[in-house]
């Protein structure tokens, strides 16, 4: 075997995560800046999203997933990343010894700062327990873009979709126009779990009805899909008796929530958020191993790729930071999600410097605020018109309004 | 007409794998006919994977007999056919006091069968032994191994092909006529002439003996659904955890199974059915699975669930009599030249090398033969180099860059194991004959991320895309490319537009 590489700055996925964070990191100073990605090229799922929308808030544009990804794989050629393709992560270690393999062999890697940009997988039939048999035709929304966007490939005549998650619309709008009859699209919810724009423009424009409160309750078919069984469920998540009807399909998409994958970030032993998913982290992205940060869809699953690049960036600068001079602010001050909010991303900030603070509602809200409160003293109010779990808010506190900070700890929640 | 066999073996699972490979043993003309597009694609796939002690079965039965032979030979021949083996040992726990004394009877039934090393331990030392699982004492049984059921399948098959055993797969017998020396075995595709036949057919082993004119028994199937744990929570157990057997039930009660590949087992059910077909899973009895096994492992939660799957027994008692049913393993007088392998459920995994050793007797004492020249005592289906350590990995990828290539990253499988499965040597095509021979797809993301890879690796070794299917015949992924569709779709419109009365026609699949 090889000896290892030494590198200031190591950046594990190369998605839009990855991308965005190690180009930062190469251009807050870093000498040396690898990423390491397992697919044949960069970019990771923005490939496969050929519909637009993407970088409206950082470019203030629409563009086509791939448009996207182009502009951050030239900004990482320019700045001279380097990119190690086909490369996967086979071990990271707690003082930053990373174990790859590729068609070169197993190497392996000395990095100052590693950063975790792995992103999420999707939940699949085994996760949620759909029952029935097991014929082909069963899909998870993303495998079908992939092989529809990337690779021209049909999967079926006539679709059923659970979940009304944004990758399952858009593959509603996507596969009708590709020829195919999208039958309904159930949710298990009483509400959407996709934005709102997307229903109308990938749902209602196309005249596919949206069923809620509603999941697939078996799966029929030997060979080939032949139907599924739908049944409406009540407060519990418990199917309503009588409610059963079959819907014949050859094919099923679900599009049922995605997953981090933590793999490497457990195994390296950092503490985690059952909030999330992903890692516990400071607001410089640092998870509780010294040296190693996580950003993007493994740390927490987003709804806009703007925000993961966003928060990838501001990763990369401080891993560069860290990898040249063993130095960040010290989080002294903790966060805590109060009332109305499931979780608010980062745990613990320093205070020295303004903060994009991530957080998710338990329940749609109109017309509320979302307010930090200290002491009981309100630090930041801001009036929100809409909420729902579905949308990440993102709120920047200033630097300034730390200063008010009594016993280190900062509620966040929703008010009327 | 095609060629003449010497030996007809009926049924591609573990026990007419292994006869084959048996067989292959001496200069005999053998062909294996199998329905599916794949072996092990019955019960054989879909069990415990328990090699088994023989201290579940009654004294004197068949079962005890072809058990106890069937595990003295099993590690042995998972090493020959490179086939994962793990002598784990397992414990039978009494959940309460009241259960304890049940203990005793089972180590004396053991005994008799002649299993060595069993020992009734305490409370404290199941804690020791296995410190998740809460019980009020325990038969240990160190002998007990588990073992990978359709690799060695797999592996029996494949390396009976190499060594001059046909295999005709996608190939359901349809009618059987003629007698001893001369019947003619009829598929779909062609007729096969064969002197002898065995029948091991699992589920429709009654019915092939029907053919031969044996209208003794009738199969009924019992389901067992199974979940999967993910490879996170395989610590939870270092041995087989078993529950003390229901009285006068189906099976051996739900029990916690490590795999060879470090994932856990719950389960199997037990349910009747009249369709040997039906592998359903239903959302009863998922949950009951993990209501039971979380009454031995405390703290298991659905989210350690990676998928839910079904295997069926072939059961010659039906459920209303209950009990025990064993193994018929004979040549009856109405059907001379047959060999009857009939009810062939647990333990036939762990007998199948010795029913294998029996039926080859039965073969020889027919038929004059002599050793094979070609007969490939060692083999290995697809090399696992997730096993390997890194140095070794690291020469396998001097040799052949591909090897460095991970296709099927939760599973850890590189694109040469993957095209290793693709060339495989049954010449199976569909992507569970690629599944089950390198474990592609079956982690937590279940091909989510390797799944299109795995078909862009087919497409390039000559597959058409709606030539693809998950497990062969009508299981088709692809109707075509997407153009292919919106051809489809155009044609449609304009014939209705025309008013035409006959439908546009369909691409691809159907």
């Amino acid at each position: 075997m090889a000896r290892p590489e030494i590198v200031d700055v190591a950046v594990i996925g190369g998605g839009p995560a990855g991308l965005a964070a190690a180009a930062e990191a190469k251009g807050a100073g870093a000498s040396r800046v690898i990423m390491l990605e397992r697919d044949d090229r960069v970019g990771g799922i923005l490939n496969q999203q050929v519909h637009d929308g993407f970088g409206t808030k950082v470019f203030k544009e629409a563009l086509t997933g791939p448009e996207y990804a182009a502009i951050y794989e030239d900004r990482v050629n320019e700045r001279e990343v380097e990119t190690w393709l086909k490369t996967t992560v086979t071990n990271l270690t707690p003082d930053r010894l990373i174990t790859v393999r590729n068609d070169k062999g197993i190497q392996t890697i000395e990095a100052g700062s590693v950063i975790l940009a792995t992103g999420c997988r999707e939940r699949t039939r085994g996760a949620i327990g759909t029952a029935g048999t097991r014929p082909a035709g069963v899909y998870t929304a993303g495998a079908v873009q992939n092989y529809m966007n990337v690779r021209n490939l049909a999967v079926g005549r006539k679709v059923v979709i659970l979940g009304s998650g944004d990758i399952g619309l858009i593959m509603a709008r996507r596969l009708t126009l590709e020829g195919a009859d999208v039958v309904c699209v159930a949710e298990i919810l009483p509400q959407p779990s996709g934005i709102a724009g997307n229903l109308v423009r990938c749902l209602e424009d196309f005249g596919i009805p949206l069923y809620l409160s509603t999941t697939v309750s078996e799966i029929h078919g030997k060979e080939r899909v032949t139907g599924v069984t739908l049944a409406s469920v009540g407060a519990k998540m418990g199917e309503v008796k009588g409610t059963r009807r079959f819907v014949e399909c050859d094919t099923l998409l679900l599009s049922v929530g995605l997953i981090p994958e933590t793999e490497l970030v457990v195994g390296v032993g950092a503490s985690m958020s059952p909030a999330t998913n992903g890692a516990i982290v400071d607001d410089s992205f640092r998870t509780s191993i010294p040296g190693i940060f996580s950003c993007g869809n493994v740390l927490q699953v987003h709804d806009v790729v703007d925000y993961a690049t966003l928060e990838s960036e501001k990763t990369g600068i401080a891993a560069a930071i860290w990898a040249m001079t063993g130095k960040l602010p010290e989080p002294v001050i903790n966060m805590k999600a109060g009332a109305g909010l499931r979780y608010v991303l980062p745990a613990t900030i320093s205070g020295e410097d303004a903060v994009d603070f991530t957080m998710r509602p338990w329940k749609e809200e109109h017309d509320k605020s979302v307010v930090f409160k200290s002491g009981g003293e309100v630090l930041r109010r801001l009036k929100m018109p809409h909420m729902e779990p579905a949308g990440m808010i993102r709120v920047r506190v200033g630097k300034g309004r730390f200063n008010r900070v009594v016993d280190n700890q900062i509620t966040a929640e929703i008010e009327e | 007409m095609s060629e003449k066999y010497d030996v007809a073996v009926i049924g591609g699972g573990v026990v007419g794998s292994a006869i084959a490979r048996e067989l292959s043993r001496y200069t005999l003309k053998v062909a294996v006919i199998e329905r599916a597009a794949d072996v092990a694609r019955g019960t054989s796939g879909k069990n415990s994977g328990v090699v088994h002690t023989g201290i579940n079965v009654p004294h004197g039965s068949v079962k005890a007999k072809y058990n106890v032979a069937g595990a003295r030979m099993f590690e042995e021949y998972c090493a020959d056919l490179d086939v994962p083996f793990k002598r784990v040992g397992k414990v039978i726990v009494a959940l309460t006091e009241a259960e304890v004394p049940d203990l005793a009877g089972l180590k004396a039934r053991g005994e008799a069968n002649g299993v060595p090393d069993l020992e009734i331990i305490d409370r404290a030392t199941l804690k020791k032994m296995e410190p998740n699982i809460e019980g009020a004492g325990a038969l240990n049984v160190p002998t007990a191994a588990i073992a990978c059921p359709y690799s060695l399948t797999i592996a029996l098959a494949e390396s009976a092909t190499a060594s001059g055993v046909d295999f005709k797969l996608n190939s359901p017998v349809v009618g059987i006529a003629g007698t001893e020396g001369a019947f003619e075995i009829e598929t779909p595709d062609e007729t096969i002439s064969a002197g002898l036949i065995v029948n091991s057919a699992g589920l429709n082993s009654d019915k092939i003996a029907r053919m031969t004119g044996v209208n003794r028994w009738r199969i009924w199937p019992c389901r067992g659904e199974y979940i999967i744990l993910d490879k996170r929570v395989g610590g939870l157990i270092n041995s087989m955890v078993y529950p003390v057997p229901p009285k006068g039930g189906a099976g051996l009660g739900i029990h916690i199974t490590p795999t060879t590949d470090g994932n856990i087992l719950l389960g199997p059910s037990a349910d009747y059915t009249n369709d040997g077909d039906d592998v359903r899973t239903t959302a009863k009895i998922r949950r009951q699975l993990l209501s039971e096994a979380s009454e031995f492992l405390p703290g298991l939660t659905p989210r350690d669930v990676i998928t839910a799957y079904s295997g069926m027994r072939p059961k010659l008692v039906p459920s209303k009599v209950g009990g025990f049913g064993d193994f018929v393993i004979e040549e009856v007088p109405e059907a001379p030249g047959v060999m009857q392998l009939v009810g062939i459920e647990s333990p036939g995994l762990t007998a199948a090398p010795a029913i294998a050793e029996k039926v080859s007797d039965w073969v020889r004492e027919r038929i004059s033969t002599e050793a094979n020249p070609g007969f490939q005592k060692k083999w290995s289906s697809v090399h696992r180099t997730r096993e390997d350590t890194l140095s070794i990995v690291d020469s396998l990828i001097a040799e052949d860059p591909d090897y460095g290539e991970i296709v099927c990253r939760c599973e850890m499988v590189t694109k040469r194991e993957i095209v290793d499965a693709i060339n495989n040597k049954l010449d199976a095509t569909s992507l569970n004959a690629i599944k089950y021979r390198s474990r592609a797809t079956m982690g937590r993301c279940q091909g989510g991320f390797c799944g299109p890879r795995i078909v862009d690796l087919l497409l390039e070794n000559g597959k058409s895309p709606e030539s693809i299917t998950l497990n062969g015949g009508d299981s088709w992924l692809f109707l075509g490319t997407t153009e292919d569709l919106r051809t489809e779709r155009k044609a449609q419109r304009a014939s209705q537009k025309s008013g035409a009365t006959s439908s546009a026609k369909k691409v691809g699949a159907k």
